[in-house]
């Protein structure tokens, strides 16, 4: 989606500020939602691109006034009750529904060690053909898909030249719909600073996306 | 408790919530203990997981990466198998399942971002810092990677080629910066304290000297 999200390129948002010392989390809460959606992920109702498409899909002024663990928690509480683990009833009362049953938690602490150890690898020991070769020109599709998509709006239906094969990944935008894995070749792209941003930009300068194959066309 | 924050009563704290943080704490809690009650959430999980990004994984592990590359050839060499070369010393998993590492050169200065939202090597870096997250880096550092660098203080001449590398898919970077001069006697753990978290997303140089900046 076109969303506020895909902000690479935009003017206006003001200086970058750097805090010394800056901890882990600034408040206790910030460091209990971390770890309460990586708990409630572990039930499998979701899953990474369900996730980050939830925050694209709160409304863009209020993404650019919130914090990022105030945006985690706000796409969190929707997740919860779109998925049917908590009614909005619950959410305002703080007590579970008399009707409900107790479950078994999905995620114990040897879980949870384990998925840090080992994470959720996306790549897909599959074979997938390879469209495209090192170092052919390629372009960028000129696409406004309304969901959730990973192709920036700064690199659509801009020429690039393949810099590498990253190998065989779930596709985003696919998995983020349900609509399953759609295995496919997630390249290394090169962009010249120049064909994204014009006479401005560095002569030698570029800029490296992650583009998946449906993303791209022959140039 | 009211957690909702789509009820009209729940709504304002967006706006103030610098001066009420106690209302947004209240409200995580009352949700934590919801979900324990329902038997969703096992705490001691949500403790191991918060107790692993407080003190167990963080930029300390990347500058172990980086000053193995800097002293050891042959280990810098199979960093080109990033995984497998990071697992070595024991690092890896989550929101690094699939890593890059790229090298800067004296022609060559590579920055990490991720424009559409904030992916980071956690298991070298740990959790990235608010300015990563912020709309002013992850909208500049594409179109203006230059006047990003000079916001951090680092002044790159124009025959340096800048590589932005943008986290879009689910490869996540780590920048090798340049070894600093005069470090030829340093050992491999007094090379690993001279690298800062910003030297490896690749906003500043490692200085030849602990505190002092490039």
């Amino acid at each position: 989606m076109n969303g506020v999200h895909d902000m690479g390129g935009m003017h206006g948002m003001g200086p970058i500020h750097e805090e010394k010392n800056e901890p882990v989390f600034h408040e206790p809460w910030e460091g209990r939602v971390f770890a309460l959606r990586r708990a409630m992920g572990a039930w499998g109702k979701w899953n990474i691109d369900v996730t980050r498409h939830e925050v694209e899909l709160l409304p863009p002024a209020e993404y650019l006034r919130m914090s990022y663990y105030e945006r985690q928690l706000a796409a969190f509480l929707e997740m919860l009750v779109k998925y049917s683990f908590l009614t909005r009833a619950e959410l305002e009362s703080g007590t579970p529904a008399a009707s409900s049953p107790k479950a078994v938690p999905a995620l114990t602490p040897e879980k949870a060690a384990v998925l840090i150890a080992k994470g959720v690898p996306t790549s897909r020991n599959v074979a997938v053909a390879l469209r495209f070769q090192l170092g052919e020109r390629v372009r960028a599709r000129n696409t406004h898909p309304v969901g959730h998509t990973r192709l920036p709006r700064y690199a659509r239906g801009k020429f690039g030249i393949i810099h590498r094969d990253h190998g065989v990944f779930v596709f985003s935008d696919t998995n983020a719909r349900f609509q399953g894995e759609k295995p496919q070749h997630v390249y290394s792209v090169r962009f010249a600073a120049r064909e994204l941003w014009g006479e401005q930009a560095g002569p030698n300068d570029s800029v490296y996306v992650d583009v998946w194959d449906d993303y791209l066309e022959p140039a | 408790m009211n957690i909702n924050p789509t009820s009209s009563d729940a709504h304002g704290h967006y706006h103030d919530h610098q001066a009420v943080p106690s209302d947004l704490a209240l409200r995580v809690k009352a949700l934590e203990s919801l979900l324990v009650e329902k038997g969703l959430v096992d705490r001691a999980a949500l403790d191991t997981l918060i107790d692993a990004y407080e003190h167990k994984i963080g930029p300390r592990n990347g500058a172990r990466v980086v000053a193995r590359a800097w002293t050891d050839p042959a280990y810098k060499q199979r960093l080109t198998n990033p995984d497998a070369a990071i697992a070595e010393l024991g690092y890896g998993g989550m929101q690094g399942e699939h890593m890059v590492v790229v090298e800067n050169t004296p022609k060559v200065h590579n920055l990490i971002v991720c424009t559409l939202c904030s992916c980071y090597p956690w298991p070298v870096l740990g959790l990235p810092p608010v300015w990563y997250k912020s709309a002013p880096y992850r909208s500049r550092a594409v179109i203006d990677p230059r006047g990003v660098l000079r916001e951090f203080g680092l002044d790159l001449l124009l025959d340096v080629e800048v590589r932005v590398w943008d986290s879009t898919a689910e490869l996540r970077y780590l920048v090798l910066p340049e070894r600093p001069a005069g470090t030829e006697s340093l050992s491999e753990e007094q090379l690993a304290a001279l690298v800062t978290r910003d030297a490896m997303v690749g906003v500043a140089k490692v200085a030849p000297q602990k505190g002092s900046s490039a």
